[in-house]
């Protein structure tokens, strides 16, 4: 499509042409942030290799994929959200309320198992289903003081249920989801690569990820051309409520047993792997598979860390830390200053 | 035939749908006030020992730190930020200082209250450099900072807790001794609120806050440093809660790795039980009071009332989603009706 703009106070005429699809060019392919995070992968594996000669073990690498990957479903809706704008710091307090109910739900309600599997997702649905529909009914409000409430008061809710007991006793087969293999794989990783299959589809390849790039970009032009905004929203947020319930149902089933306090500042983690993911959080921009790099990274990365015996409490650090790098540092904009740099020096 | 058009517009009764909500925001500080004595008349007919002077001022010394907190998270919330790390600030604050006067135990106290708001300047500087300067969104810079000062005080502190037996008796008196018949927790919040007062009221870059809060592009406009602004915010926060983290080693005896942690979730519950608004640009320090004495009478309240504490989280919880949808009401009720009084 071709623009042509009289340019006020210009005799000539100014032509602007919207492309609808970048030329490709091998320069911008090499030139994107994946590449980065795919660099900053292996070197943490070649880093973690020398620092520990348990880290390339076959079985501990695989242990450690069932581990950190249970928090890793609700980067999925994560990503979406960030492209909205939105955050969602419930993310943990859902995944505590659902893990809760489940476990209550079959030994104090004396449920079926599958039922009370049900009943979470259920419960993680309706949890994001509530946040959606605040932030949507409230526009006024910002994602960010949504979540905070219902962050407190899901945590508050299960802490009502379970008071300061933890809740077990689930039937053998349940252990399968945490520490179950398929053909030698972890079943934790085969139900993530399938799902992030399924969100990256979603979200580059559908009409409805199309449209949350729109309201990224700007909502209210999205609106006027037809987006059905609030239907978005909506959804996005109960999808992270699924994905948070799945979370928990993959948790429970690793450690057995679940306290109110399960899960406390997931939701550090998830936006650390998001925003690493190169998702920026201006909203409108990034991709899925960044965001499922930089889950492995960080992953790897606080394995390797327990390795060689540093504290959970230093890992809230560097946590802490990278966080602020991979959102810091594209602020930055280092290549430009550097640029203005060398024009002054040359003047 | 236009002259009656005219007539016929004029003749039809003007319909004055003003919204009842609205009439809230004019009472704001009175509603919590009622409130207030509301809630204490029903707790004192379930226990008799509620208004007694002990209970009073007990929960008048809780409080005092709380509203320390909140009349900076109160700033913050202005220039439409949020600080989710003053909870580690406070800890990593009251943990130095603790350490420092077990060891060097003839530490005047009040050299120990400087010492910890300086630390807390510190924290407060650095979050401020991450959001004035480089631009990161405050709820991403401050989670961030919030784990790292934690994970600092638990490596500071190396897992160990500071007790009341490793402490001189001058720095436990901090919270037990009066000045002029006020108790020292007191009587520093009051000084604060007063300074405060003057601050926010009566000074260029007290106004500057509200500016930038309430219209970052026009306050940007009319040349006030946002960065600058921004950067006094976070300090002056940071500054509060490493005072506040002073004084709560002191009133507890104890400095501890998990100390105030998710605090932070109170002292916003408290503003914007006062009616700041998150959107930035409003909140007054009589309603920030307020909320903070609500939250306090709460905390003190319920378990007068055997309510289970495992209760109290959803509580609170509920009370902040409460009252931001009530705030959220309440001002399109006021925006609604002066676009009325536009039209006429």
């Amino acid at each position: 499509m071709t623009m042509t703009q009289k340019a006020i106070g210009q005799n000539e005429y100014v032509q602007r042409t919207l492309k609808d699809k970048q030329e490709f060019s091998w320069k911008k392919f090499f030139l994107q942030w994946e590449w980065l995070l795919i660099l900053v992968f292996f070197l943490v594996l070649v880093i973690n290799t020398n620092l520990s000669p348990f880290f390339l073990n076959g079985a501990g690498l695989r242990d450690a994929t069932m581990i950190f990957l249970d928090k890793a479903f609700v980067v999925f809706p994560m990503v979406m959200i960030m492209i909205l704008r939105d955050i969602d710091i419930s993310v943990g307090s859902t995944v505590a309320l659902s893990s809760v109910i489940m476990a209550t739900l079959y030994n104090d309600f004396s449920l079926p198992m599958g039922a009370a599997l049900g009943a979470c997702l259920l419960v993680g649905a309706l949890c994001g289903l509530v946040n959606g529909l605040l932030i949507v009914k409230f526009k006024e409000l910002s994602a960010v003081i949504v979540t905070l409430g219902t962050m407190i008061l899901y945590r508050g809710i299960a802490y009502i249920i379970l008071e300061d007991q933890a809740s077990g006793n689930f039937p053998a087969w349940f252990s399968f989801f945490g520490w179950g293999n398929v053909g030698g794989m972890p079943f934790i990783l085969i139900v993530f690569s399938v799902l992030a299959v399924v969100f990256t589809l979603l979200l580059h390849k559908t009409t409805f990820g199309r449209q949350i790039f729109a309201m990224g970009n700007n909502t209210t032009a999205s609106r006027f051309s037809g987006v059905q905004i609030d239907k978005v929203k909506i959804i996005v947020f109960t999808l992270a409520g699924v994905m948070a319930a799945i979370t928990a149902i993959f948790l429970t089933s690793r450690m057995g047993s679940t306290r109110p306090n399960v899960a406390t500042m997931y939701e550090l983690d998830v936006i650390a792997m998001v925003a690493l993911g190169g998702i920026s959080t201006a909203g409108g921009k990034g991709r899925m598979i960044g965001a499922i790099i930089a889950v492995f990274i960080l992953g790897y990365l606080q394995y390797g860390l327990g390795l060689i015996n540093i504290p959970s409490q230093t890992m809230l650090v560097i946590t802490g830390l990278l966080l602020l790098a991979a959102v810091g540092i594209p602020k930055l904009n280092v290549s430009q200053k550097f640029k203005r740099f060398r024009r002054k020096q040359l003047e | 035939m236009a002259e009656s058009v005219i007539d016929n517009s004029a003749e039809l009764p003007v319909e004055k749908k003003t919204s009842k909500l609205a009439a809230v925001s004019k009472f704001r500080e009175l509603g919590l006030l009622a409130f207030i004595v509301l809630l204490c008349v029903v707790v004192q007919t379930k226990n008799a020992s509620f208004l007694t002077i002990g209970n009073l001022t007990d929960m008048i010394t809780n409080t005092a730190i709380l509203s320390i907190l909140a009349l900076g998270m109160m700033l913050v919330l202005i220039t439409r930020g949020i600080d989710l790390s003053i909870g580690s600030t406070l800890a990593l604050s009251g943990m130095i200082v603790a350490q420092t006067v077990s060891v060097y135990s003839g530490l005047n106290p009040i050299l120990a209250i400087l010492m910890g708001t300086a630390i807390g300047v510190a924290c407060g500087v650095v979050i401020g450099f991450l959001v004035a300067k480089i631009g990161i969104l405050p709820i991403i810079a401050t989670l961030a900072m919030m784990n790292i000062f934690r994970g600092l005080n638990y490596t500071v502190s190396d897992g160990q807790w500071i007790s009341s037996y490793q402490m001189p008796t001058s720095f436990v008196s901090i919270a037990t001794s009066k000045i002029i018949g006020i108790n020292t927790l007191v009587f520093i919040a009051i000084i604060i609120y007063i300074a405060a007062f003057y601050f926010i009221n009566h000074t260029r870059t007290g106004r500057q806050i509200y500016a930038v809060g309430s219209n970052p592009e026009s306050a940007k406009v009319s040349g006030i440093n946002q960065t600058k602004i921004l950067l006094i915010v976070y300090s002056i926060m940071g500054g509060l809660s490493g005072l506040s983290g002073v004084l709560w080693v002191s009133k507890f005896a104890s400095a501890q790795g998990d100390t105030a942690s998710g605090y932070e979730l109170t002292v916003i519950a408290a503003c914007i039980l006062g009616g700041v608004s998150i959107a930035g640009g409003s909140g007054k320090i009589s309603g920030v009071i307020l909320g903070a004495f609500l939250l306090g009478i709460l905390n003190n309240a319920l378990p007068l009332m055997n309510v289970s504490p495992f209760w109290q989280m959803a509580i609170q919880g509920s009370i902040i989603l409460i009252a931001v949808i009530i705030n959220t009401l309440v001002k399109r009720g006021v925006d609604r009706n002066n676009l009325l009084r536009r039209k006429i």
